[in-house]
């Protein structure tokens, strides 16, 4: 089966002779106009006939498009043209604008006389034309095979098949593979690229010390076993699936419990689990048996894969919402797993690809037939209404409360619940209101997650044109047929099934020719800069040839034979001579391939903005590790729509301290340094991140209070930890670059650091007064008060933060260690910015004062570890007290000037 | 090929080497990378032919300004006034009294086109103004159609039109910002002024114009001086160029340097352009800058046209508070108010310089308003997205002309102009073919227009 044929038959108009008149009338008043308006689309001469509609014959005319007959003549009434130029119904043509009345006037005329039309030419009917059978010729529908390992001249280079597939190109193109890289710079590399962050000046000394042979393979292992690992790959997975915490569009409710499946994902590529299984359950986990309750809760959350997309709830056309819902679910699911862009044939045949309209409401029927449960419903008329709490997934075996009384919460929930359904009964709409804000207030209980379930299986019909109220044919659920052998190879769904079970078992059978390549190409591209194919989200027509095809189906093959372990492939690629390949330039390699697409070296990659937050976290000793046992989005107001102006979230406040990883997505809102350095648009599907180097980029790494506090307290640990200079810049440059400085660089280091500090002892413009508390103070209260603070303020404030500084400092060296005694009083600063303002208001500061008490709170950070340092010169002992504040806030800028150089930014 | 290359890199090595001396030579130095090749995709580009306009100031009025009570006269509402009007809204069919405008509508200029008497200043432009009557978009839901009136879009996450527009021009000045957007609505939140999968190098950058707070973030550096700073800054570009001659991997490096050496200029220069302070008194009197209703708007205005002298090429300004649902008598007067003086001072004075016919001006909301009330007690009336009012001003538009017509229900029924034919005709003034400024992304070539648009050419100067 081809498609399906949409035309309609040939109407039996008798020809009759035109009249000489007739056809003048034709030449003078109708060609023109058609010509002019119309064979743009509808004509053999354009590339396509839209909706199947030619206006450049006669039969054409008078056979019509998917709609019907355009002229019937003598009938005015039946031709549908005259409707359409008229504007009177929901297609309006053409469509830049309405032709005068008096033409269409014209059209009716020569309609009446019979439509007089010289045009002989037969009208080639347009079925769909997509040809299946020529369609899965295309390389990447074809099952991957391991080929026979080609013929190479430098026998003695490759040490395993990834680098013999890698070298035989390299020859067939004249190149050669540059030197290895240097140990340092394989470490960064490495260590980067499987957990997203630098390595520690420790895990750099102890790699070099190993010369056992085995050095850097135990150094992949450890890299592979740590939970690291897990939060790096699981983010590039989240990019896939377009992963956010909010709904987005217009109308930009939460999702509280999108988090579970974030989880879900960081801990699945912890556990190696096989990658088919890891699909399965994202597309079908309610549908998989389960052996036990906990693997049962695990495949439910799975599910959040469908239902953390985003929508427009404020969508008023029900049947449209309904549509794009689907749609939004067949491009994430063909885009990730499958790299094709089904979407396409939404409204017409893929243009390039071989997927017939028809396939794509198959898969909607699949799609149409599970309900989406994200806790979110569609257009009700009051803000709060749009969540409900019942619209979640239910997990089953999960206690609803464990943190509250659950007996006490579920009563105060029911009649909540009861009130509200009274209130919705008598339309009372203010009740309503109210009742529903304070039902999305109640604390969600712990066993709701997002997910699908399955619903009434149904048939969806062909939206002509993409118009969900223009149905065409009814179309068994199904799949992309291009990707199967043969039509009989196509999985049957049952009459009580939605199909998405039997579509997450085809899209993870060894048979199919993509999934796998498409997983193997995306980790390449992870590891590489760039994958085998290059628009990692796109194998179709339009998108690139893999660079190296045997090797693309090697590794696919090889990814399938592993039981689909992503850690065995990463493994076998990172251990491979080509990963170890410098970054060397090389004049003959460049002129033949400047761009580098056969890996003659490897490829400089820019950190990912996770990547870099997490580095300075690191280096300033800041970061906390491990994972938040929930998301500050679950503690938003449930019903309120978030935008730029009433966001909740202060994502950089509020998990400061926690890997990237773990920062809300809210969409439409993004965090201002996730937006400036790349991160992607979180509403669709992106394999492969922008790389872009523009002023606002600078400014930040410039600019920025997070910059000058984390480079403030590495110093101030730097100074502690190591006493003589050289040792001082040789710590920082493997803390920041992973590498040793030459000597002439630590020289160079050491003046820079000197000068500034002569610079800073007598610019007095740019010194700020150390241990001022009091200007400060007064800064803050000027700011939020929008005044100058009264005396009696200023000393209600300082009272308050003699007391709190004093508690501060004797709780410190308590602390189990450095960088906790850090967190801490990070925490406590800012609770102390809040406190001042707390006292001088009389009452708890709004949102704007918060924000302005934020931007203060890191100054005095800055402020108090300064302060701490002199007090606590004695008690430190020497290492302080040779080290004057100048002298810290010296090294402080050594380390901004680090963290603003390109070569933290990037890996080697 | 690798002459240019070998080239470019003694240029920039050259370049990395002085930065803080050589940063302020600005022109110079672009001149140069320029003429070697650079990659910069903020450089100026050849449009498709020859522009009439070279820049574009959006006044966009978030809300839905009524068109009966502003810019639309329609004798049509005389005659049915207080006739039963129906309308598909989207939460269902409305009906309502027939309300004619609420103010006098005057003949305004030579061109006699009926303005109300609201917009008294702007009334005296009457001449330079194109009136498109025959306005319509897809929704009448205030966040879906702002985000289609900037992106084309409101199904799927899109470019906004600045973007596009500096994709395909680059823009003119160095030291700022090719897009910027100030203080954009938050109805449809970052999609407004974002570049979606064009390169982020395109996106609009967000001014905040309010008292006490800093206009771009992190513009300001709060811990060093200014010879501290640049100290700090021949630093970071040593480190950059060392690593530069050891790598010999170009073109990243390279985009670090150049990076920081525009930001270094927009440190200084972004403070300067928006330092009003230094404007003549008359200038700040004409703008409404002194008095506390005007003010707000007027510094945007203000602010402008300095960014416009300084090469912007989309500049983006808005006033709110144009959903009058109620008090339309009232509140109209005000937000008019509020707007009618600024606006009229941005036109005279971009035409005493001689930039309006350069300059492309275009006023309006995300949709307008109903012909019929809200309901009788209310005074206010309902969204209309199916017919409304935006008008054009400069940049090579026939001045003094009304273009379209709505009928008494509100309905846009001739000379209908559509979001699509709104952005294609502000492309083609800019001198690009909406059909031909394309981006491939996910396999198939993007445009602002979709497949829609149509070159409004009958306004045309």
């Amino acid at each position: 089966m081809a498609g399906t044929l949409l035309v309609g038959a040939i109407g039996g108009h008798a020809a009759e002779a035109p009249t000489p008149e007739g056809l003048e009338f034709f030449e003078k008043k109708i060609r023109p106009v058609l010509a002019t308006n119309c064979y743009a689309c509808h004509s053999a001469e354009a590339k396509t006939r839209m909706g199947g509609l030619s206006l450049d014959t006669r039969d054409g005319i008078r056979t019509g498009g998917q709609r019907g007959h355009a002229v019937v003549p003598k009938d005015v009434e039946a031709s549908l043209i005259v409707a359409v130029l008229r504007y009177d119904g929901a297609l309006k043509m053409p469509p830049t604008g309405k032709l005068e009345p008096e033409v269409v006037q014209d059209f009716i005329e020569w309609i009446d006389m019979g439509a007089p039309d010289p045009r002989v030419m037969t009208v080639q009917v347009e079925a769909t034309t997509i040809d299946l059978e020529a369609g899965r010729e295309f390389w990447a529908f074809q099952v991957p095979a391991k080929g026979s390992a080609p013929s190479i001249k430098n026998v003695a280079w490759p040490e395993g098949l990834i680098d013999h597939y890698v070298l035989a190109r390299l020859e067939s193109q004249g190149l050669s593979p540059v030197r290895e890289a240097g140990r340092e710079e394989l470490l960064r590399r490495v260590t980067f690229d499987l957990t997203g962050l630098p390595p520690t000046p420790k895990e750099i000394e102890e790699f070099l010390q190993d010369d056992s042979g085995f050095a850097f393979r135990s150094v992949v292992d450890r890299l592979l076993d740590s939970e690291r690992f897990g939060e790096r790959w699981g983010r590039h997975w989240l990019d896939v699936v377009r992963y956010g915490d909010t709904v987005g569009r217009a109308r930009n409710l939460p999702y509280p419990t999108a988090w579970k499946y974030r989880d879900y994902v960081i801990r699945a590529f912890n556990e190696d689990k096989p990658y088919d299984r890891f699909l399965r359950e994202q597309i079908a986990g309610d549908l998989l048996p389960s052996e036990s309750r906990e693997k049962r809760i695990e495949n439910q959350i799975a599910t959040g894969f469908l239902a953390i997309g985003a929508h427009n709830l404020n969508e008023p056309d029900v049947k449209q919402f309904e549509m794009d819902v689907a749609d939004e679910l067949i491009n994430t699911t063909t885009r990730s797993v499958l790299a094709l862009s089904v979407g396409c044939a939404r409204c017409h045949d893929h243009k390039f690809d071989p997927i017939p309209t028809t396939d794509y409401y198959a898969l909607a029927g699949i799609f149409r037939s599970s309900e989406l449960r994200n806790g979110l419903r569609r257009r009700p008329s009051f803000n709060s209404a749009f969540f409900r709490e019942s619209l979640f997934l239910e997990l089953e075996g999960v206690p609803e409360y464990s943190k509250v009384d659950a007996a006490e919460a579920r009563s105060a929930r029911e009649a909540l619940l009861q009130e509200l359904k009274a209130a919705e009964k008598a339309r009372d709409r203010d009740k309503r209101r109210e009742l529903a804000r304070k039902v999305s207030k109640l604390p969600l209980p712990e066993n709701r997650a997002m997910g699908v379930i399955e619903a009434e299986p149904t048939t969806v019909r062909v939206n002509i044109g993409g118009d969900p109220h223009t149905l065409g044919e009814p179309v068994p659920r199904g799949f992309v047929q291009a990707l199967f052998p043969d039509d009989a190879s196509l999985p049957k769904i049952g009459d009580r099934e939605s199909g998405r079970l039997q579509l997450a078992q085809w899209l993870t059978r060894p048979d199919n020719p993509l999934t796998a390549r498409v997983m193997a190409n995306r980790i390449w591209h992870h590891l590489f800069g760039r994958g085998i194919v290059p628009t990692v989200d796109n194998f179709g027509k339009t998108g690139r040839q893999p660079t190296h095809p045997e090797l693309l189906d090697y590794l696919a093959v090889q990814f399938q034979d592993q039981k689909w372990s992503v850690k065995s492939l990463i493994r076998e690629i990172v251990l491979s001579r080509t990963y170890r390949l410098a970054t060397d330039y090389d004049n003959a390699n460049y002129e033949i391939d400047p761009d580098n697409e056969f890996l003659w070296r490897a490829n400089m990659r820019r950190l990912e903005v996770e990547a870099l937050r997490d580095a300075v976290l690191l280096t300033s000793g800041q970061l906390t590790l491990g994972i938040p046992p929930s998301s500050p989005v679950s503690e938003f107001e449930r019903g309120q729509n978030i935008n730029a102006s009433n966001s909740q979230v202060e994502p950089w406040e509020i998990q400061e301290s926690y890997r990237s990883v773990y920062v809300p997505v809210i969409r439409n809102v993004p965090s201002r340094l996730f937006e400036v350095f790349d991160f992607p648009e979180a509403s669709e599907t992106h394999g492969s991140r922008d790389v872009t180097t523009g002023p606002s980029q600078a400014l930040f790494l410039m600019n920025n209070d997070f910059v000058h506090l984390h480079a403030s307290i590495a110093a101030e640990r730097l100074l502690a930890s190591h006493q003589r200079d050289a040792e001082r810049i040789r710590h920082a440059f493997r803390q920041m670059l992973s590498r040793d400085p030459t000597p002439e660089e630590s020289a160079r280091a050491l003046r820079h650091v000197r000068e500034t500090a002569t610079a800073l002892e007598t610019d007095s413009s740019s010194g700020e007064d150390q241990g001022a508390t009091a200007p400060w103070v007064s800064g803050l209260l000027a700011g939020v008060l929008q005044r100058e603070p009264e005396a009696k303020e200023m000393e209600s404030a300082m009272d308050f933060l003699t007391n709190h500084y004093d508690e501060a400092a004797e709780s410190a060296p308590g602390s189990p260690s450095a960088s906790e005694s850090d967190r801490g009083s990070t925490r406590r600063e800012r609770e102390a910015a809040l406190g001042v303002l707390e006292r001088v208001l009389e009452r708890r500061p709004n949102r704007e004062e918060r924000a302005v008490a934020a931007k203060y709170f890191r100054e005095l950070g800055a402020k108090r570890r300064k302060g701490q340092s002199t007090q606590g010169r004695e008690d430190r002992g020497t290492v302080l007290a040779s080290s004057g504040s100048v002298e810290q806030r010296a090294w402080a800028q050594f380390y901004h000037a680090l963290y603003n150089s390109a070569e933290f930014r990037y890996t080697n | 090929m690798n002459q240019t290359f070998q080239d470019r890199r003694g240029f920039l090595r050259t370049a990395a080497t002085g930065f803080g001396y050589t940063a302020f030579a600005g022109l110079a130095a672009l001149d140069s990378l320029r003429a070697k090749g650079s990659e910069n995709p903020l450089l100026p580009k050849q449009p498709h032919f020859a522009p009439q306009a070279k820049r574009v100031i959006l006044l966009f009025m978030p809300g839905g300004p009524t068109q009966h009570d502003t810019f639309d006269y329609n004798p049509d509402l005389v005659k049915h006034a207080g006739q039963i009007a129906e309308s598909k809204m989207s939460s269902g069919t409305k009906k309502g009294k027939i309300l004619p405008s609420v103010f006098e509508f005057k003949p305004s200029g030579e061109s006699g086109i009926p303005i109300s008497e609201v917009f008294p200043n702007l009334r005296q432009h009457a001449d330079d103004l194109c009136l498109l009557n025959g306005m319509h978009t897809d929704t009448p839901a205030h966040a879906p159609a702002s985000i289609f009136a900037h992106t084309g879009s409101i199904t799927f996450v899109r470019p906004s039109m600045g973007a596009w527009i500096v994709y395909g021009l680059g823009t003119e000045s160095q030291d700022l910002p090719g897009f910027v957007t100030i203080n954009p609505p938050s109805a449809g939140g970052s999609s407004l002024y974002g570049s979606a999968f064009l390169p982020a190098t395109y996106q609009g950058t967000r001014l905040n114009v309010t008292d006490g707070q800093e206009p771009i973030e992190n513009i300001r550096n709060s811990r060093m001086g200014f010879g501290l700073q640049r100290k700090q800054l021949d630093y970071v570009q040593e480190l950059n160029r060392g690593l530069l001659d050891r790598t010999e991997s170009v073109s990243q490096v390279e985009g670090v340097i150049q990076s920081y050496e525009l930001a270094f200029r927009m440190q200084r220069a972004v403070p300067t352009t928006l330092d009003v302070s230094t404007e003549p008194e008359s200038t700040r009197e004409m703008y409404g800058l002194n008095d506390d209703a005007t003010r707000s708007f007027g510094t945007q205005c203000l602010l402008a046209r300095r960014m416009a002298e300084q090469g912007v090429r989309f500049i983006e300004i808005g006033h709110r508070g144009w959903d009058h649902h109620n008090d339309l008598r009232k509140r109209l007067a005000g937000t008019a108010m509020e707007t009618d003086k600024p606006i009229a001072a941005l036109i005279a004075d971009l035409k005493r310089r001689d930039m309006l016919k350069e300059t492309l001006i275009v006023w309006g909301g995300e949709f307008g308003r109903s012909t019929f009330e809200q309901n009788d007690k209310s005074d206010g009336r309902r969204h209309n997205n199916r017919g409304y009012t935006m008008w054009m001003a400069g940049g090579g538009i026939r001045g003094g002309m009304r273009y379209g017509r709505s009928d008494e229900v509100g309905v846009a029924v001739e000379n209908r102009v559509h979001i699509h034919d709104l952005h294609a005709t502000i492309l083609h003034q800019l001198g690009l073919d909406h059909t031909k400024l394309t981006y491939r992304y996910a396999g198939r070539d993007f445009r602002l227009t979709d497949v829609h648009g149509r070159v409004v050419k009958e306004i045309l100067a």
